[in-house]
């Protein structure tokens, strides 16, 4: 059998993370994608396809098709390349970026360009919580009031119960994010918070509150992929993909054995170690999908990391910059912010930076290997991302 | 911007909760399923109709506060899963009753009510929703 080429990581660029009202959604994936090209030390038309990771340009922006409208502004139209919008709602970012890989590995094409952009902010008043709602079953979860908020939180009483868990554990996901991104001068949150501020926020869905929900946030992020051919070629500097892997469970929560455990995020985390050939020990930080507090706890115990229950004792120990496993370096989805479709390539940015060595203030020291989790809606996708260097 | 069909044709589930039982394994599944997801094709062409009483457990449940504009008037508003006495779990409000009054483990019936409506002139959307025993 032919080797299958390695794929690397050889740039990537992001907008500012925040709430952009003066910025169109095809500016800021287009500025994304142009600042990836650049700092691959590319141009555009070495691109052999694009995948965009995009959750709801449909129902926020009523724009459909958004790879097609990137690629005709990037500039490369007249290029006609395959370009291609994937959608896994939350994760749709991570699913964008394994498509490319894919694509690269299988020897299909040596250079793509993974974007990943959401306008959040687009809409005023209530609707973006319907808009939102439709990452979880519209007509036996949604159509009853459960809004994508109310399900973590249904996640969080049951796991606070059982566990015997205090609000303090949940806290502490958010004030780490917040440590983290006032190191980020993308993020959306720059502001240290205190465990006192994150558990007496407005009540969102008890027992969450504002604290414990990563906010609305417009945003995007791209990074370019190249195979072992081309980087040789060029002699591009890059951080490999090591492991690449994602699963997918029963959709709705009540569909679930457990409410507090997601299947799909226990299966890729074995998958991708499998293929990168390390152990969870190996891995020097993890960008993971806390898009509220408590799938933070959730994803720590099922990456790995603890035990379920018991993912409160590893946070008490540390899980900042400088501690034996360092949380959502970039601020995570809380503070770095929450852009749905761009998430997943958040992710796989802040890791190209930290293993590059480009992370600034932020960089964790002899930072090795990244494992990266996007999750979609309340867990019925997960992909998890190893990246290295070697 | 109506939903009509959307809405009606899953009335039979929402207004007397009807739910599908695998003729080859005998469980019940609600809301209802084309396939059972233990007998795979064993199940295809065996699934039957079958009607859920509407009594249940109390799993997990959430006061919501951020809602979206159809719920705007109801807020703040409880959200349980509810584990049915048939077996499947599922996910609704409770009513007539305070969030201290209940707690993992109180015993709820469905009980049939208006959900939402379809903007200001369009049809009422029911279904059920669960009150204490």
């Amino acid at each position: 059998m032919r080797k299958l080429s390695n794929v690397y990581v050889i740039g990537g660029g992001e907008s500012k993370y925040g709430e952009l009202w003066d910025r169109s959604l095809r500016e800021i994936a287009v500025e994304a994608g142009l600042k990836a090209v650049e700092n691959a030390g590319i141009r555009t038309k070495d691109l052999n396809a694009i995948y965009m990771g995009n959750s709801l340009g449909g129902l926020i922006s009523k724009q459909e098709h958004l790879s097609a409208l990137m690629s005709d502004y990037a500039g490369i139209a007249s290029e006609y390349i395959p370009s291609m919008r994937i959608e896994a709602s939350t994760a749709s970012g991570g699913a964008a970026f394994r498509q490319a890989y894919l694509s690269i590995k299988s020897g299909e094409h040596d250079v793509v360009m993974v974007g990943g952009a959401e306008k959040m902010t687009e809409l005023y008043g209530t609707e973006i919580i319907d808009i939102t709602s439709s990452l979880v079953d519209r007509e036996w979860e949604a159509f009853n009031g459960a809004t994508p908020a109310a399900l973590a939180a249904l996640s969080a009483r049951k796991y606070m119960r059982d566990f015997n868990v205090k609000k303090e554990a949940l806290a502490a996901i958010s004030v780490n994010d917040h440590a983290n991104a006032s190191l980020n001068d993308n993020a959306q949150y720059r502001n240290k918070i205190t465990i006192e501020q994150a558990l007496n926020a407005t009540p969102i869905a008890e027992p969450l509150n504002l604290m414990d929900c990563a906010p609305m946030t417009d945003g995007a992020s791209s990074v370019i992929l190249a195979s072992e051919k081309y980087v040789k070629e060029h002699g591009s500097k890059g951080v490999r993909i090591m492991g690449s892997a994602v699963s997918q469970g029963p959709f709705a929560l009540h569909s679930r054995k457990s409410f507090y455990t997601v299947e799909p995020t226990i299966i890729s985390t074995k998958k991708a170690l499998e293929q990168a050939k390390i152990k969870l020990g190996d891995i020097s930080f993890v960008e993971m999908h806390d898009s509220y507090s408590i799938y933070g706890l959730m994803a720590l115990e099922d990456l790995g990391f603890a035990q379920k229950g018991h993912a409160s004792e590893l946070v008490e120990n540390g899980i900042g910059l400088n501690s034996n496993l360092p949380v959502n370096p970039s601020g995570g989805l809380k503070a770095k912010g929450f852009p749905y479709g761009a998430a997943g390539v958040s992710q796989i940015y802040e890791a190209y930076l930290q293993l590059s060595g480009k992370a600034g203030k932020r960089q964790i020291k002899n930072a090795s290997y990244g494992l990266l989790h996007n999750m979609a809606g309340s867990g019925a996708a997960s992909v998890v991302h190893i990246l290295g260097v070697e | 911007m109506g939903e009509l069909s959307r809405m009606w044709r899953e009335m039979p589930s929402r207004y007397r909760m009807q739910g599908d039982k695998c003729g080859n394994c005998s469980q019940i599944y609600f809301p209802p399923r084309e396939v059972c997801p233990v007998c795979h094709r064993d199940s295809i062409g065996k699934m039957q109709e079958v009607d859920i009483d509407g009594a249940g457990e109390i799993l997990s449940f959430t006061v919501v506060h951020e809602a979206p504009p159809a719920f705007l008037r109801q807020k703040p508003y409880i959200i349980a899963l509810v584990k049915l006495k048939e077996g499947p779990v599922i996910t609704g409000q409770i009513v007539d009753t305070l969030p201290e009054e209940i707690d993992i483990g109180t015993k709820v019936r469905s009980v049939f009510r208006k959900i939402s409506e379809d903007g200001k002139s369009g049809v009422i959307h029911y279904g059920y929703k669960f009150i204490p025993e």
